[in-house]
Parts: structure tokens; sequence; C-alpha cells
């Protein structure tokens, strides 16, 4: 176990990560400019640690913290893991539940091959060991969402096991500085959801809703190799873009596609781990970030005041912004795990072991599914710094940001200006705009192709940058006109009349003798208040570099 | 599980053929039941009582009300029932989980195929609001848990 220091005991090395919100569209707080909130979360951490920092106590020990992490993913399928009931999000209540679901004597459960198909993609995906022989158990608990008293998963032997999962981070204010880290994972098992509870405090009672009910859910289970929340949330996001990749998950936090459970102790290093707690039900990157490095804080703070850690369950209020605890866990909670006996083994296939007579509906072939499956976002990221020759961490943008990697390549296709322009212009200037508004890159009123024109005027100089910016600006208005169009009406397409260029260049050294006395005096800040002056009479039209050269000409300097 | 349940009912004759004192172990005493069957009654120490405070427990846990100490008793019962499984040595036997274990597992295309049938699931419910089921309250977190003490429901 390498848990690195305590990262909030060194202010000095923040991490600045070009991070943008996973959730883009999660319309929560107020998000200004390309900065995320959470990066200013960050630094307020470190603001506060600088404190204890500055002024170190005599014997003090460092803390390192260890986190991991188990994470629920809502698999994408049609109908439930072992019931032919419908998988949908917000449908009326209990409309979308089988016999089986509710748990009525007799059913039995029969499982959905794509949702094992879903287990073994993602499991290859993480760089898993697949087990051709895995088996389903019943985990027992009391919940009134729950209504067989047990859930079916994998506990002895899941279907992969033994992967990792390899994210970068940025280092230092310095983007060059990148860091790329591994976290194991444990496994990955099968496992049935649980319906929904609503409890109505006033009356006391608690409302069921089964639609979730035994919707198939991959559990992955991550070694404790992470060591602070905003590494947790990397991780997390990466396995996110891997999902969706996939096609497994949607993986979408908001709908609770994808929920985290985070394990969290502190120790001396050196010294053995912890005593650690459990916060759950962690659905958003941002919440899981700041849920872990103030349990990380409070166990440090608990026990550096001589306190102990209970080994208990919290839950992280998000409007406190602390975790409490959570569930009456009092003695260890006995789940009475017990082989599932209406289901034999699972069995998967590869191409040596094979059955030739084997009918092809009731196999599932790892290797078939190893050769389906698609690019992965660290590929995408590889192949887009090669192919465009973009900086590695505008690669991360492009990807991090939902339907913004569609956005750049659809751009790139129409338009003749360069990757890099392409770039620009859609990392700064479009997400600029849209998180201004809190817009996802779908509800752009900029369409690609409406960017493609403005970028090819732009390149072929027939607007100036500063007139592009104009033109963009028009353009998310969104009132239906085209690049050019707007370029016409409001004149500004780039005095291409060399003559009139310098006819204005001269009417405006005559009106400004000063500053072309300032010019021919050597003062090297004039001439660039001569190009202002003559930009600014030509209404930005003019290419400054052909007003330079003219001027110059005119002052034959 | 029939393999395992065989091997309880015909091991005990033998057993007592062989005489109790060699093979009981320190904690398990082996007695005749003395009630016609030959399923072997067993006494473990100390698992008789159940404590009033598990029993609470186990009440706010399965949201279950024992009522009475007859309840109790039955439930004493029944664990001491389920208890004679310790009698039964198993070491070095693979167990069975299934008995379906050699057969294939059936895998369903992933169509849609059920459900829509909300009204007669909620037939089953006697407290139903809207389309929802009704429950008490269940494992609500600590500070909530002082005024509400689960009201009784299912026996």
């Amino acid at each position: 176990m390498a848990a690195s220091v305590l990262r909030l005991i060194y202010p000095g090395r923040r991490w600045a990560l070009a991070w943008i919100d996973g959730g883009s569209r999660q319309r929560s707080g107020t998000q200004t400019g390309p900065a995320s909130n959470w990066a200013r979360g960050q630094s307020s951490v470190a603001q506060l640690s600088l404190h204890t920092a500055q002024k170190p106590r005599k014997g003090e020990h460092k803390w390192a913290a260890v986190v991991g992490l188990e994470i629920h993913v809502q698999i994408s399928s049609n109908s439930k893991l072992f019931s032919g009931a419908q998988v949908c999000f917000a449908a009326p209540p209990n409309s979308l539940v089988s016999f089986f679901d509710a748990s009525l004597p007799g059913t039995l459960p029969v499982l959905n091959r794509r949702c094992v198909e879903a287990a073994v993609m993602t499991g290859l995906a993480l760089n898993c060991h697949i087990n051709k022989k895995s088996s389903f158990d019943r985990k027992h608990y009391f919940y009134a969402d729950l209504p067989a008293g047990y859930q079916i998963t994998q506990q002895r032997l899941p279907i992969a096991a033994n992967g990792h999962l390899t994210y970068s981070v940025y280092m230092g204010k310095k983007r060059s500085q990148m860091a790329t880290k591994t976290v194991r994972i444990k496994q990955i098992q099968l496992e049935q959801d649980s319906g929904k509870s609503l409890h109505d405090d006033l009356r006391s009672q608690t409302l069921i809703d089964l639609n979730r009910a035994g919707v198939g859910l991959l559990e992955v289970v991550l070694e404790p190799d992470l060591c602070c929340g905003e590494e947790a949330a990397i991780a997390v996001r990466e396995l996110q873009m891997i999902l969706q990749a996939l096609g497994t998950s949607q993986a979408n936090m908001a709908e609770g596609q994808l929920r985290v459970d985070a394990n969290i102790s502190v120790h001396h290093p050196g010294e053995p781990l912890g005593v650690r707690t459990e916060v759950k039900n962690l659905n958003s990157l941002r919440f899981l970030a700041k849920a872990i490095d103030y349990e990380i804080q409070r166990q440090i703070t608990e026990l550096e005041s001589g306190g102990e850690i209970l080994n208990e369950t919290r839950s992280f209020d998000y409007k406190l912004g602390c975790t409490v605890p959570m569930r009456d866990k009092e003695g260890k909670q006995d789940y009475r795990f017990m082989p599932e006996p209406n289901l034999p083994p699972l069995v998967l296939y590869d191409a040596t072991s094979l059955p030739a007579d084997a009918d092809s509906q009731q196999v599932v072939n790892i290797d078939e599914l190893r050769d389906m499956l698609p690019e992965l976002p660290s590929t995408t990221r590889e192949r887009l710094v090669e192919q465009y020759g973009i900086l590695p961490e505008h690669s991360f943008t492009l990807l991090n940001e939902v339907g913004l990697l569609e956005f750049f390549q659809s751009v790139i296709k129409e338009t003749r200006a360069e990757p890099k322009k392409v770039t620009n212009w859609v990392l700064n200037t479009l997400l600029y705009y849209l998180k201004q508004q809190n817009l996802a890159v779908s509800e752009s009123p900029v369409t690609p192709a409406a960017l493609a024109e403005l970028l090819d005027l732009l390149d072929s100089k027939a607007i100036s940058s500063s007139a592009a910016k104009q033109v963009f600006e028009e353009l998310w208005k969104g009132d239906g006109k085209t690049a050019a169009q707007i370029v016409s009406e409001q004149q500004l397409e780039l005095m291409q009349d060399r003559e009139a260029l310098e006819q204005l260049c001269q009417a405006t050294m005559d009106s400004h003798p000063q500053v072309v006395m300032d010019v021919r005096n050597r003062n090297p800040k004039a001439i660039n208040k001569l190009i202002g002056l003559v930009r600014r009479a030509s209404l930005s039209r003019a290419d400054p570099t052909l007003i330079k050269e003219i001027l110059e000409k005119k002052l034959s300097l | 599980m029939w393999a395992r349940a065989l091997r309880v009912r015909f091991r005990t004759p033998l057993d007592r053929g062989r005489g109790f004192a060699s093979k009981a172990g320190p904690q398990e005493k082996v007695q005749e039941t003395g009630q016609g069957t030959h399923s072997p009654r067993l006494a473990l120490q100390g698992a008789d009582r159940v404590p009033a405070a598990k029993i609470e427990h186990l009440e706010r846990l399965a949201l279950v009300n024992f009522g009475s100490r007859e309840a109790v008793a039955r439930l004493e019962k029944a664990i001491a029932f389920a208890d004679q499984l310790h009698a039964v040595d198993t070491d070095g036997v693979e167990p069975l989980e299934s008995v379906l274990e050699d057969r294939c597992l059936y895998l369903r295309s992933d169509n849609v195929a059920e459900g829509n049938c909300t009204e007669e699931l909620l037939r089953n419910s006697h407290h139903v609001v809207e389309e929802y089921f009704v429950a008490p309250p269940g494992n609500i977190s600590l500070p909530d848990m002082v005024n509400k003490t689960p009201s009784p429901t299912a026996e």
C-alpha cells in the first residue's frame, strides 16, 4: 500500500487540473468561466492547511489518508438483471415492476445476457481477469425497498477481478507536470439494484417505488490506493468516461446511474492503517471530493485532540458541507451471505474453451467481446494529440466535457482552419460562453457548422480575429444569421483595398502630429499607438500587420 | 442441500453406534431428542436464551414485533433447531450450492416482456398511497430515531 502523504499538508503543491465538472448537465451552483468551482474549493482547502503548515509543532507526525471506493454503476440495458421489466429513469411509480422484482412467491431469476456482456466488457476495459466461472450469492438485509429481504450479488466469485484503472493528474501551475497514476481494482460484481424509498416524516411512513428494484448494477471495488478527494474524483471521472465509451452505462451521476461509497482512514506513514469510516451515496464528483477531504480533516482533528475514530457509516450533508453519522450499525451487520440456490454458476467461454455445438444465444465469448471493445478515452486522447498536434491537457478537456469532442471534430471536418485554431476557439471561446450560461455543449446556440464558417472567414483573412469575436457574439444570440451575413451587415470584413487603407493611415497621421513626432523620436510605444488609432478609424476592419507596414513605409522607418 | 440433509440423517445412527463421547466436540453435545425423530438435538452453550437487547435490535431491523414471551421462546426454539447443523462434520466436503450446479445458466435476451402491472401488484398491499407501497419508516438516521419507534406491523 503506497499511500502518498496527504496533499493538504503541502499547500505549495496545489493540483491545478484543467477540470470541468463532469456533470455539465447538472445545473448546481453558479459557475463562472472555465475555472471550475471545484478548483476554487481546492484552493480554499489549501489555504486552510497553509495555516497548519506554517507553524509545524515539534514532534508532529505527518498524516497520510487512505481512500478506497466502492462504485455502483447502473448497467445500460433495456430490461432488468433477472426479469423482463423495463429499465427507465423517472417512470410512473411501480410501473416497471415484474412479479419477480416484487418478490412474489414462485418467481425465479432469469439472467439478462446483456448485463453479463456489459460486465465482461467493463472488466476487460479495466484490465481485469475475467473469471470463466462466477457465481451468485444472496446478501440479506432488511429494508423496505428490498422486497425479497436479500440482494442477489457476487460475493465469493465475482465475474471480474484484479484490474487497474489509470488516470492522469496535472500537478503544479505548469501544465507540463503531468502525472499518471494507477488505482487497483479488486473486483467487479454483478448485482441487483434496490427500489427507492421516499420518507414522509410528517406522517411517519415510507413510500416505496420498486421501478429500480432489480436493475442490473456493476459494483466496482477499488483497492485503497487513493489519497485525497480530488484524486478520487479524477479516478471516478475516468471510470465514468470509460463506461460511457463502452456504452455499458450512461453513468450519469445526477440520475443515480453512478453512485460512490468511500472508505476513508488516516494514519501516520509507517504505522498500521487507522480505523476507517464509510461515507455513503456520493452522487456528484464535486461532493465526492468535498466529502472525502472533509472526512480526512475530521479524522485528523479528532485524533489530534485525543479522540478516536469509530468504524461507522456516515453520509455527506451537501448543504452543511460535512459528514454526519448515518445508519444505526450497532454491532456488526451480518449479511448472512449464502449461495443463490436458484442460479447455477455463470460460465463464460473464450476461443479455446468454446464448445463446437454451443448455442450462440447461450454463449458469452470473452474473446469476441474483447475484439468488439471501442476506443477507450486514453487512446482517444493519444490519437487527438497525434492527429491534430494539440496539447495533452487540451485532449483531456475535450473529453471531459460531454459532447465537446464531437463538436470539435465536426468543426474540424468543415473548416479549412488549422486544428490548433479550432482547439483555441472551442476550448476558450465556446467553452467560456457555455460555462457562463451553464449550458451543455448540446445546448450551444452556435452550431459546429456556424463556427466552421466563422473560422473559414478568419482563416482566409476576410475578417480580423477581434471581428471574429464580435461575429461569434452575434452568432451566440442565435437569430439564425450566418457568419457571412453578420459580417456583411455589420461591415466587419477586413479592408482589402490597400489604397483606402493608405488614405486612412495618412488621415490619422495628419490628425495626430504629436504621435507621429514620438514615432520619429524612436519612442517604441508610439508606433503601436498609431496602429491602434488607424484600427479604430477603420472600425477594427484593418489588418494590424498591414497597417504597420504602410505606416512604416510612410514614416520611412 | 439435499446431500447435506441426508448426511445428517444417516450419520447420526452411525455415530450413535460408535458412541457419543468419542465424537462430540467440546461445545457440542448430541442428545437423544425423544421426539420420535432421527435428527440429533443439539444444545449449544449459551444459545438457548436470546438477550432482550438482541431481540430489540432484531425487532428494529426487521420491523417486526415479537410481542410476547411466547414468540421469543418460539424464536429461541427455531435457533436451536437450526443450530443442529453445527453437529454435522463437513470437513473436506465441497459445499453443494445448488442442485442445478451442473446445468447451464440460461441467458435471456435483453427484451422488455414484463411490467405494467402496477394495479395487480398494489392489490397485495393493504396500505397504498397513489401508486406507492407504504411501509413504516425503516432504518432512519440516528438523530431522527429518538422519537420514532417503528410501529408493529408484520408478524
